[in-house]
């Protein structure tokens, strides 16, 4: 569903990704964890092209993305994607925001919008929250609707970025439960977190990155009982 | 020396209708310059660098030169240049709209930098189009913290156009003008005129409060 081929990509002089090879099959559920600033973010943005890779391709579902003259927009909508700080629109109530997308990319009719809006409202369980503006939820709510407002356009691949890094302590496993209600749906998910029980618990795989490479890439139990290279060995003594 | 309003009143017809030129010229420009100006600052944001280079010369053009003096060369100029004469209306509202327009690009450039970039990637990451994301998504969110300088721009082209007496067109000031000439008292169609403008001004002031407490509805709590 999403491969790598040798990518990298600079900032600049920085070299942030030093030859990502990377496959993720259909449905699975692949963790990216490792010490900020070692490129998992980057990588992420790079399977929607909200970085573009200096070399190197990417592959989603079979087809180059970074090959010149792509349809992204095309490629985007299949791609949904969680930010850290949520990016809601501010000036749409939550309604608004759930089906803005839905009714001008994906051609649907408003009730068709507004009654898939519904569905997913009460899959998050945030239905009372339709006619509520952004500005009035917490940041767990925010992050919930994010996610259903992503969910909005049926996306083959969800991606998250750090979901739940912005979030109060008290607000991370009402975010993670969703997350984890998803997994292993059939649809395809790419993680970047910090909440390495839940990367555990989650995912597939999970593939340790560090300094703009991917240093293991594993199944999860494997990876958190005995990781294989030193820098990962260090990585979980700190974070563990 | 007493002050006599009455010789001033019994000229109202030509306060009533310099008022209308002035509140005509104004609105026109306004529409007119913000939607130009609204152009402008896409086009100094856009990646082509040929068309910053314009933007910003543009900009520099009309606010390093006296409004008066573009006032001129369109109404006096064009004409021997052109053939073409204008009306003083016309003249009047081509060149508040330019002006106000090299104005307006630069208050929503700041207004749309000031949009967030995760705003942009969240619409980009939905599969928006640059044309939508602009409109629904990005500058309305702009406009919101850019309204009071807006409406200051407002403002100004309502007090400005009172230059436009000066090529003869029958505004407030011009009205104002006649009416001395007629009764040869200055100080109080002045002072009424004054007094005129400033009434605008808070209309148009709390106008925009109304419609700056309609656009931030979003923040309201409960």
């Amino acid at each position: 569903m999403i491969e790598f081929r040798d990518v990298h990509k600079s900032f600049g002089s920085l070299e942030v990704l030093k030859g990502i090879n990377l496959k993720i099959e259909k449905g699975q559920v692949v963790t990216l964890i490792g010490p900020s600033g070692s490129g998992k973010s980057t990588i992420l943005r790079c399977m929607n092209l909200l970085e573009r890779p200096t070399s190197g391709q990417v592959l989603i579902a079979g087809k180059d993305i970074t090959a010149p003259k792509t349809d992204i927009q095309g490629i985007r909508k299949n791609i949904g994607m969680v930010f850290q700080h949520f990016n809601l629109f501010p000036h749409m109530t939550v309604m608004e925001n759930m089906t803005y997308a839905p009714i001008r990319v994906n051609k649907l009719s408003k009730d068709q919008a507004e009654q898939k809006a519904m569905e997913l409202l009460k899959l998050v369980g945030l239905t009372e929250k339709a006619q509520s503006y952004p500005g009035k939820l917490s940041g767990g709510q925010k992050q919930r609707i994010a996610i259903a407002r992503a969910l909005a356009m049926e996306p083959e691949i969800m991606l998250f970025d750090e979901p739940t890094s912005a979030l109060d302590p008290e607000m991370v496993k009402e975010v993670l439960e969703v997350i984890k209600g998803l997994a292993h749906t059939g649809i395809t998910m790419a993680l970047v977190t910090h909440e390495m029980g839940f990367a555990r618990e989650v995912s597939d795989r999970v593939c340790f990155i560090d300094n703009g490479l991917i240093v293991e890439d594993a199944d999860p139990a494997e990876f958190f009982s005995h990781p294989k290279s030193e820098r990962a060995q260090n990585f979980l003594d700190m974070v563990l | 020396m007493k002050l006599d309003f009455s010789s001033v009143w019994q000229y109202w017809p030509f306060l009533y209708h310099g008022a209308l030129t002035t509140l005509k010229i104004t609105a026109i420009s306004a529409v007119l310059g913000f939607v130009l100006g609204v152009l402008l600052s896409l086009i100094k944001i856009s990646k082509c660098r040929p068309l910053n280079w314009f933007g910003t010369f543009y900009t520099s053009i009309f606010r390093g030169t006296p409004l008066l003096v573009q006032l001129c060369i369109v109404h006096f100029g064009l004409p021997q240049l052109t053939g073409m004469t204008l009306t003083t209306m016309q003249s009047g509202v081509l060149t508040f709209s330019l002006n106000s327009a090299a104005y307006i690009s630069e208050i929503f450039r700041g207004g749309i930098n000031g949009v967030d970039k995760g705003q942009y990637e969240a619409a980009m990451s939905l599969g928006v189009g640059y044309r939508d994301m602009m409109k629904d998504i990005i500058l309305p969110q702009a406009v919101k913290h850019i309204l009071p300088s807006l409406v200051n721009e407002a403002i100004s082209l309502l007090k400005e156009s009172s230059i436009l007496s000066y090529i003869g067109a029958m505004e407030l000031l011009r009205a104002a003008d006649q009416i001395t000439v007629l009764t040869f008292r200055f100080f109080e169609p002045y002072l009424v005129i004054a007094v005129i403008y400033y009434i605008l001004v808070m209309i148009l002031s709390m106008v925009a409060s109304r419609l700056e407490r309609w656009v931030n509805r979003s923040d309201r709590v409960s």
